[in-house]
This record gives structure tokens, sequence and C-alpha cells, in this order.
């Protein structure tokens, strides 16, 4: 298979995957959307005939009145295209193309900050605040991972090997989330160093936001660190450990290379191709895998307004962050294949 | 791979270390399940959201053990109910007296006290609460008559230590204090020193008495609760609950949980992979092509959805867990099964004509047991953390007390901000535990069935 088809592939699949997992959304959130759209415009001709009172005196009966209204309701239904159920094919087509092209609607229920209700503006308002968490975060988690674990796997049955493994293995069967409360409990609560919310107080648009987003950031970023960075040390120190004993590496050794080079240079490029896939898995999962983190600490990022979204069933926004969500996931799986692919040759030539 | 026997398996693991640690904190989890779930009567996990049950408790009441460590005492919660009974007749008087004694040793006063009960009676019957303290003062609480009944009635009654009738009393009774006590809660009168406002420590009664004319004359219930800050062994949450109950219900809750779902999620995921790596060619390509797509779904997300549309019983999300879970096992499956099938005795066996599912059964799935093992092991934290943290955003099943929705309760209540250490701490612990156990016993297998990352 040439480099080409093995791309071309790649992508259909991903496309593929992509409609399909929109389909599954629009599939379970549907039937409640339908009812809700169909409320909202019930709302919209009631009120708009409130408003008016000159067309409720012109009838005489209430009955008379009532099914002005509903032919009103009935005709703007209609022309909505709200007649039709939301499994009808013309409509999940039109849904389906409009969320596609990223334009999801206005949401129920939920705001930006700057008070635009539009699910693009909120999403790209909470959008680059994640990334400056969690992306920060892994990024220092892979670094500090991987010198850990080169060192360990190098020395594998030494001390220190020993304390990373056991570390790792510990701090992988708590819960993140559970972590970070206690990090507020001791940070806020009996040391007040850090505050207990992480959303700043002043508003976004005061040239001190930054600073005060930084410092509120400190103890949600020491928690995600704190907590990932053993497993990845443990995955790379595996790694490592395997290489070690690869013959090449034996005969470096025999030939009197000096052990930091053959770690550093020699085992790690080989290690480097399902590193590199993790790494870029982990970046995307960063993204949407701190809805509960975000929770917790009440970070303002995509994880809370999920969250947010879900808890009060605003279901553009639901949609909205979903789609995102899993365009990104998809994005770094097809980003990490094409690496691992670009590290490793025989996957392309299998 | 390689082809070990269970026998050398069983050998290997029990010379490791750390597979011997899971296999024993397992054991006392299992053994601790199912004391919870025989001793126990089944309905009391439904009492967990029960107000009514708890109202006797204390509100987040810290661990009386904690007492332990600490110069100043905290005063503990105490429900008294089984008093010493008298019953006497003299002339045409009968006297019901229950006297409940409290050992009152404590740095700080109570937070209140409250005299439950229910009487028997007929007539109009007379109610006295004294208190004899340990320096012999008697105070006198309440006198009072009770509701007339002519026909033999029951009557239920709770008697709070901020009734005013108990302060107006105590009022009366002042002048046995030194220092003003207009200002104080009847509880921090009764148990102070005569002379300064302090905790006077040591035995105290609490003596009801209940006089009435004819005889018939009982209190069939009758419960004292000092109402105190601490409280058993694990303390109370904001709801009164007694948090030991939740902790020890959630136990085996979190190993059906987590069981079930690595258990069956290994088990679809060994048969889809082996069955694609076995046929191969157009039903593999389809087949892998499939998984692709699920393990691209974004898995929390879904859950989320899923939970929130559908139900969200903790059986449903059993269910759930499954869907995505199975996914990474199946690959290795599959492309271990690629690597048997082309061993010489599986070619053999086609070669003498055995059907497909036979070899599949009887050739291929027992040389993948051993990861099997090791996985199962390995994917129960991660089932037992995500149906935490489901159920920590609010999403899970609010019937059952697991530990995530104990932490749930504690993160709605502020629990990490106002310093509620008991209420958040044990939950994780335990999650951790329950996780340890299983990663160490995945382990142990992990580096038996791959050799290569013991050294």
């Amino acid at each position: 298979m040439t480099l080409k088809r093995y791309v071309a592939t790649r992508l259909i699949t991903m496309f593929g995957v992509l409609m399909i997992t929109l389909l599954i959304t629009i599939a379970l959130v549907g039937s409640n959307m339908d009812n809700i759209l169909k409320q909202g415009v019930v709302f919209q001709v009631r009120s708009e005939i409130t408003e008016n009172p000159a067309i409720a005196e012109s009838f005489s009966s209430v009955n008379e009145f009532e099914s002005f209204v509903q032919s009103q309701i009935d005709q703007r239904i209609k022309t909505l295209g709200l007649y039709e159920p939301w499994y009808s094919p013309q409509r999940i087509g039109f849904t389906m193309y409009k969320i596609l092209f990223l334009d999801f609607g206005h949401a129920t229920f939920l705001t930006s900050d700057s008070g635009s209700s539009d699910v693009k503006e909120i999403i790209l308002e909470k959008l680059p605040r994640t990334v400056l968490l969690f992306t920060t975060a892994t990024i220092i988690i892979s670094v500090i991972g991987i010198f850990l674990g080169a060192l360990s796997g190098s020395k594998a049955g030494s001390v220190i090997d020993r304390i990373t493994s056991s570390f790792a293995i510990i701090s992988s069967s708590f819960p993140v989330w559970w972590i970070g409360m206690l990090m507020i409990f001791v940070f806020s609560f009996v040391y007040q160093i850090f505050p207990a919310r992480a959303t700043p107080l002043i508003p976004s648009s005061d040239p001190n936001y930054i600073i005060s987003l930084l410092y509120h950031m400190t103890l949600p970023l020491i928690t995600i660190v704190m907590i990932g960075f053993g497993s990845w040390a443990y995955l790379v120190r595996n790694f490592i450990v395997g290489i070690m004993q690869e013959d090449f590496i034996i005969a470096k050794k025999t030939m009197g290379v000096n052990q930091k080079k053959i770690v550093y240079t020699h085992a790690l490029k080989n290690a480097a191709p399902p590193i590199v896939t993790i790494l870029a898995l982990s970046l995307s999962g960063s993204l949407g895998g701190a809805i509960i983190t975000e929770a917790v600490f009440d970070w303002p990022g995509m994880g809370r307004l999920y969250f947010e979204a879900i808890t009060v069933m605003d279901l553009p926004v639901i949609i909205g962050a979903t789609y995102i969500l899993t365009v990104f996931f998809l994005i770094s799986i097809f980003v990490a294949d094409l690496l691992y692919g670009y590290f490793d040759p025989r996957v392309r030539t299998e | 791979m390689s082809n070990i026997t269970p026998q050398e398996i069983k050998e290997e693991f029990f010379k490791s270390k750390i597979g011997i640690a899971g296999i024993s904190i397992l054991v006392i989890l299992i053994f601790t399940s199912i004391t919870v779930v025989v001793v126990t009567p089944v309905d009391t996990f439904k009492e967990w959201n029960d107000p009514v049950k708890w109202i006797a408790y204390p509100k987040v009441a810290i661990p009386v053990w904690i007492n332990l460590f600490l110069s100043e005492k905290i005063p503990e919660h105490r429900i008294l109910d089984t008093p010493n009974i008298n019953y006497e007749i003299s002339r045409d008087i009968s006297v019901t007296s229950h006297q409940f004694g409290v050992n009152f040793d404590y740095d700080d006063f109570p937070n209140d006290f409250i005299y439950e009960f229910s009487a028997k009676y007929s007539g109009t019957p007379l109610l006295q609460i004294d208190v004899i303290r340990p320096d012999g003062i008697q105070l006198r609480l309440l006198s009072s008559s009770m509701p007339y009944s002519n026909s033999n009635s029951i009557h239920s009654e709770r008697i709070f230590s901020t009734d005013d009738i108990i302060k107006k009393n105590l009022n009366l009774q002042s002048n046995k204090f030194l220092f003003s006590s207009s200002n104080l809660s009847s509880e921090d009168i009764i148990f102070s020193k005569t002379e300064k406002h302090e905790p006077l420590k040591g035995n105290y009664v609490f003596l009801i008495k209940m006089y009435n004319s004819n005889s018939e004359n009982q209190i069939p219930e009758s419960r004292l609760i000092i109402g105190g800050k601490a409280f058993g062994v694990m303390g109370t949450d904001e709801l009164r609950r007694d948090l030991a109950v939740g902790l020890l219900w959630g136990t085996p809750l979190a190993l059906f949980i987590g069981l079930v779902v690595a258990i069956a999620s290994v088990l679809m995921g060994l048969l889809y992979g082996v069955y694609a790596g076995y046929r191969g060619k157009k039903t593999d390509e389809a087949m892998m092509r499939f998984n692709d797509v699920i393990y691209a779904l974004p898995a929390l997300p879904f859950l989320i959805i899923l939970s929130v549309t559908i139900s969200n019983s903790i059986f449903v999300m059993v269910g759930f867990l499954m869907l995505f879970g199975w996914v990474g096992i199946a690959k290795v499956a599959r492309s271990m099964s690629l690597q048997i099938k082309i061993r010489g005795y599986v070619e053999a066996a086609k070669m003498m004509g055995q059907k497909d599912s036979k070899i599949v059964f009887r050739h291929i799935l027992p040389q993948l047991l051993p990861y099997a093992f090791a996985s199962i092991a390995i994917s129960v934290p991660a089932a037992i953390t995500t149906e935490a943290g489901l159920s920590f955003l609010g999403l899970g099943d609010p019937s059952f007390p697991t530990w995530g929705q104990i932490l749930h309760d504690a993160n709605t209540y502020g629990a990490s901000a106002r310093g509620l250490w008991w209420w958040i701490m044990p939950p994780g612990i335990m999650i951790a535990i329950t996780g340890l156990a299983f990663v160490f016993i995945g382990n142990a297998l992990d580096s038996i069935v791959n050799p290569k990352l013991k050294r």
C-alpha cells in the first residue's frame, strides 16, 4: 500500500466515523430536540400575540381565538419543516449538513461570558481555556514522563525504577477529580494559598484577567500533572526495558558506548512510534476527558460547558460540543496514525 | 506470547509479592461485601435516601475516634434508647419513670438534646423531666400535663432543648448559677459549671416521670438524643447519613460494577477479535472498521448523553460501560489470533475438517486465556473509576450509595472548601484501594504473560 492510499483510506474512515458519531448523537437527543423546538414555536407565537392586544380583541369567542393561535402555530411549524418527525431523512440530512459546517444554532439556556447565545461563539470562548490548562498539563506530563521513564527503564530494578513504578501504579488508581477535591481541601481550606473555585472573578475584558486566570489555573495544573506523569513514566519505562534487551543495544553496550547516549538517542528513538502515538491521543483526550476535572475545579472550559449543557439539557450545545470533541479526537487519531507510519515504515509496507 | 500452563501461572503468581498483596486486598473486600450483603437487611441501602431514617443522627459530625488525638474532646452524639424503667403505684397515683445516664466527658457543650417518646395512657397524665448533674444539683426542665384522652390512646411527641418551656423553667432556676444565663441555650446551661460558663464533666442522669391517676400508663418508646459534633466510625454527612453505612454498601456495588463490566467486555472483545482474526480477509476488514468506529467515539461524552437520555439505572450503566470496554481488547486478541492460526496444530485441525467454532474454542481461545485474565484485572479499576466519575457528575443511579455518589453529595455541599475531610477521604481511598487490588493482580499476571517486562 502506498502512502497516498494509506492516507486516503484513513481519511475516509475518519469521515465515516464522524458522520456516525453525529448520527448517534442526533438520534439520542433528537426526540427531545423536537419537543423543545415545537415548544419554542408555541411560546413565540403566543408572546407575539400577547404583545399585540389588537389581535386578541378582534375575536368574539375564546374558541375562535384558540383556533386562530393553533393555525398560526401549525403554519409556523410547517414553514420550519418541523411537521416531519426528527428522524425523517430530510431533516436529519439538513441538521447534519448544518452541523458539518459548524452551524450549531443558538443555545437554549447557556450563554458565553460576553452574553452571546450562539453555540459556536460559546465554544470558541471556552476552548482556548481548556487548551491552556489541559494541553499545558499534558505537555508537562509527557516531558517529565519521558525522562523519568527513560531513566528508570535504563536502570530496570533499581531504586528509582521501583519508586517510579510503584508511584505510577498507585497514582493511576486514584481518580484525578478526587485528588482535586483533596487539593482544594489542603490548599484552599487548610492553607489558604489558592482559590477553591478556578473561575476568575474579574470580567474577561480586564487587563489583569490573564494573570488572574493563570493564578486560578495553578491548583488544577499541579493536580493533573501530579496524577498524570506516573503512568506516562511507567509506559515509557516498559518500552525502554523492552528495547534495552534488543541485540543492537547490547552490541552498543559491548562496544563501550556511553550508557546515557544509548538510552537517550538509540533506545528513545526506537520507542518513539508508540510514545508519539500516545502523546497525540492524550493531547486530544485532554480536550474532552476533562469534564469531571473541570467540574471539580470549576474551570470555565469545554468540560464544564459540556457538563452544564447536560444538566440543563441544552441540546444545541451538547451536539456542538460533542461534534467539536469528536473532530479533535479524530484528527489526533489520524495524526497519530500518520506519525506512526512515518516513524515505523513497517506499517506502510505491510 | 508464550505457552504457559495454568499450573505454572499459579506458581509464578504466588511467588510475586504484589500479586499476593492484590489477592489479599481483594479477599478482604469480597469478605466485607459478603458480610454487608448477608448481615445487613437488603432494605437498608434503600433507606439511604430516606431522610426520616436519619433524623436522629447529627449533621456533618466528625468521626468519634478523632477524640483520641485531641486534647479538647469533641462531644459525641449519643442516641440513648435503653432507659432504666421503674413503675410504681401508690394509692391512686401510678408513676412510670425512665432514667437515662450520660457520661459527659467532653470539653465542649452538646449541640442540643431531644427527648422522643410515645406514651400510652388515658386521662391527662403529668410529664416531668429532670436532670441530676454530677455536682448533685437537680434541674427541673419540664413539668406539664399531656393532652387529654378519654380512651387508652397513644401519643407521640418530641421535646426539643430549644422549646421555650424548657428555657423558661431554667430561667426560674438561674439563681443556682453565678453567671448570667439569660442569653444561653438550655443545653449550655444544663451542662455548665455553676461558677463559670464551662462544660461540667461527669455523669448526668435524665429522669423522665409520668404521673397518672389511673394505672394504665406506659411509655413504650422512649429515646433521648444528646446532640454532639462527633458520631460513629466514619462520621455523618450534611443529610445526617451515617457514612459508614454508605461506605460499606459501596463495596459490593463497586465490585459488582467493576467485575461485571471487566469480565463481559473482555469476553466480548476476545470473541470478536479472535473471530475476526481467524476468519481473515473481508470479514476481518469489515469487523475491524466497525471496531475503529467504536474506538473513535468519545467515550465519556457518550456515556453522559446515554445516561441522561436513556436511563441512569446502575444496570443500564453497566451495559453502557461494556459497549466502550471491549474495543482495545478486540484489537489485541485479533493480532494474537492472526499469529496462532498459522501455527501447525491449527492448520492440522483445519485439514482434519474440524468445525471453525471448535477450532476457535479448543485451540485458539485457550491460548489467550492468560492475557484475558490480565486484561480483566486491569480493566476493573477503569470501570470503577468511570462509574464513580459519572456518579460524581450526578448522572449515576441515586438509589444506590456508591462511592461516587457519596463524593457527588460531598461536592454539592462544598465539603472540600468547608474542610469536611471525613466526607471526602474515605470514599476516594476505597476507590483507590479496590483499584489497586486489581492493578496489583493484573501487573503480577502481566509480568508472567509478558516475561520481557519483568527483568
